[in-house]
């Protein structure tokens, strides 16, 4: 149960970015460390403003490294923290992340998409960022990232990402776009007694016998924190369950990297979440995410409507990777179409996972999201 | 039968990471032992210590301390130790790493955390190359000296470390060098006890990487640099603090009290509440 004080409970007219900074709190989130970024900032304003009325410290770092460096010290500091960039912090954050991977820090990471490369189109929305998500930080890790479609998802999908981060001991990250983040729609914040929370797990052994990188057999080591007296060592070097290093030792790299690795795969059912519509008998599917996603449902009902056998699989999960879903849709389809504000991206996993069964991209750069007409249009095309 | 004794400063460190990596003649033990004799002779609690360590030679030390550690990606310790601090400000976050990881990948983390008064506290090994790597220029390597990236000598001019932390804000600025070790032990005391941002860089040999290539070849030589070299000179102008061949300026630069950041934060936060509740 979410913490009374912090809980805006009501109907509210807000922006995507403004429903987020709610959802933190909500959430349990009383830490941020951010950097001013378009099209994210209103997320740290809205939150430099609430969070002193909860209890909660916001921070302006010099940059986007020390921002998710300081959110990294206050999660292992024992406080549910967050950040929130666009794809040029999300750039400088990268090799951070892999250290929350690595030492398995709990924390959230809001990326609202714009145009990139570089510094790109500030103010138009983009997808770009969604295989840096998955692959952005060297070596083999793995992440959770979701894609909110709306402003109350950019609320309930804040909250998600905490759990799932205090659940997994893994950087959980809210892969937003410049329109869901800056358009303001109806947003419904439930009782705190409604919304779920989950807190990490605990360690029961006395300090002396704790191994802080020792896992349960869920794989999840629990998390003592600072001045609790377990008096632990975390490096992002190869450690072994003392959180020793070990970089001569090639079995504790196995160990670990798979380890960091299987905590998430091998729960890729309890983890993923999708949103079909009117896949039952669908020829044409069309995968989406995003606000994109909510351009194809019109486009999916129009084709219906046309006598078109179209369906849409939307992606709330994006990584772990929804493949399982994303095959069993493509088992009766003629052709998936997939349409996305890059030059083909999570298209690569979708064919993957489709196998046989034809994929189309249909990439939309530089101004708005699709509309219903063109994803229509490529329904059309494919059926 | 003679029981076997146990060091009586045993239970500082962690026993299980010995030996360590340093080099015969290195000057990160010296350090060590001056910072785990202050914390002796303050009887600190040490489930209220944390230290965190960059990359480098010295990184190592926050593993080797037995309290809460964390050892950061380079140049972040600053930024981690910061979001410690302002968690949960009742403990005692103490950054302890390089002049590279602190003064070039990460300098501009110690500017902003001096400029904004976080009440951590930092010590530098200022050893004048990245040790770790094979013995590069860094930040604070002399004009002239020869590094295996400056192979006809250095033309860069160096940080003068204390000049920079006074600049920045910070409240306690000293610099002793390893031979200094009371001087350092009653620094490393003072700045356990303090409430500001607090800065001491400790000139430290690295015989086997730098001063073999500088006509140092061994500790005790790079030592006698030192001992020729220091002049103590508290409380002044610590833009004229040098290091060069002929003079090594030590002593304290800065000893200031104002506001902490987390003082002001949790005194607005009082404020914010109380206003809520009227």
């Amino acid at each position: 149960m979410a913490e009374k004080k912090a809980v805006l409970t009501g109907v509210h007219f807000m922006s995507g970015d403004v429903a987020c900074a709610e959802g933190a709190l909500a959430a349990g989130c009383r830490f941020f460390a951010g950097y001013p970024i378009t099209p994210a900032t209103e997320i740290a304003e809205h939150i430099a403003a609430r969070m002193p009325k909860v209890g909660g410290i916001y921070i302006q770092m010099e940059d986007e490294i020390a921002s998710i460096a300081a959110v990294i010290g206050a999660s292992y500091a024992g406080l549910k923290a967050m950040t929130a960039t666009s794809g040029p912090g999300f750039s400088l954050m990268q090799e951070n992340i892999g250290l929350a991977a690595m030492t398995e820090a709990p924390c959230v990471i809001v990326d609202v998409m714009r145009g990139g490369p570089s510094t790109g189109q500030p103010t138009l929305p983009g997808q770009q960022d969604v295989m840096q998500a998955k692959w952005g930080s060297h070596g083999d890790y793995e992440i959770i990232a979701l894609a909110p479609s709306s402003a109350q998802e950019m609320f309930d999908l804040t909250v998600e990402a905490f759990n799932l981060a205090e659940t997994y001991r893994v950087p959980t990250l809210v892969m937003a776009d410049e329109v869901v983040a800056h358009m303001w729609e109806r947003v419904v914040i439930p009782p705190a007694e409604e919304i779920k929370i989950v807190n990490r797990k605990k360690p029961n052994t006395p300090p002396e016998k704790y191994l802080p990188f020792m896992p349960d057999d869920d794989l999840i080591p629990p998390m003592a924190c600072f001045g609790e007296g377990y008096r632990f060592h975390a490096t992002g070097l190869t450690h072994d369950e003392h959180g020793y290093p070990r970089t001569q030792v090639s079995e504790a790299q196995t160990k670990l990297v798979q380890r960091l690795c299987d905590k998430i795969r091998k729960n890729v059912d309890k983890i993923v979440r999708v949103e079909e519509a009117m896949l039952e008998d669908a020829e044409v599917v069309v995968v989406a995410y995003g606000i994109v996603a909510r351009a194809a449902l019109s486009a999916v009902r129009k084709a219906r409507e046309q006598g078109i056998k179209a369906g849409l699989l939307r992606l709330i999960t994006l990584w772990p990777f929804p493949e399982k879903h994303v095959a069993k849709a493509a088992e009766r389809a003629k052709a998936i179409i997939v349409p996305e504000m890059n030059c083909g991206q999570m298209v690569q996993e979708v064919e993957r996972a489709a196998k046989t069964t034809p994929t189309y991209h249909v990439s939309k750069l530089g101004e708005e999201p699709h509309t219903p007409m063109e994803i229509l249009e490529a329904i059309r095309r494919y059926c | 039968m003679m029981e076997a004794l146990e060091h009586p400063f045993a239970k500082y460190l962690r026993a299980a990471m010995m030996p360590h990596i340093w080099c015969s003649g290195c000057g990160n033990g010296i350090i060590l032992n001056a910072f785990v004799h202050a914390l002796d002779e303050l009887r600190f609690d040490l489930d209220k210590l944390v230290v965190v360590s960059g990359i480098g030679c010295i990184g190592r030390t926050a593993g080797y301390i037995n309290v809460d550690s964390f050892h950061t990606t380079h140049g972040r310790p600053i930024a981690f130790a910061t979001g410690v601090k302002l968690a949960k400000p009742d403990l005692e976050v103490v950054v302890i790493s390089g002049d590279g990881d602190l003064f070039a990948i990460g300098g501009n983390h110690f500017i902003h955390a001096a400029r904004r008064n976080i009440g951590i506290k930092v010590i530098c090994a200022n050893n004048f190359n990245y040790g770790m790597t094979g013995g590069q220029v860094g930040p604070t390597t002399p004009l002239e000296a020869l590094t295996t990236t400056t192979p006809y000598g250095n033309i860069e001019h160096p940080f003068n470390l204390v000049h920079l932390a006074a600049a920045s804000g910070a409240t306690y600025v000293a610099r002793w060098t390893t031979l200094h070790v009371r001087m350092l032990t009653i620094s490393i005391k003072k700045l356990l006890q303090r409430k500001g941002f607090s800065f001491i860089e400790v000139v430290s040999p690295c015989p086997e990487i730098y001063g073999r290539r500088n006509k140092m070849r061994t500790g005790l030589e790079m030592m006698e640099w030192f001992r020729k070299a220091s002049v103590i000179a508290n409380f002044s102008d610590p833009s004229k603090a040098e290091i060069t061949p002929e003079r090594i300026v030590v002593g304290e630069f800065v000893d200031v009290e104002k506001p902490t950041y987390e003082q002001l934060l949790y005194s607005k936060m009082a404020q914010i509440a109380k206003e809520e509740t009227e």
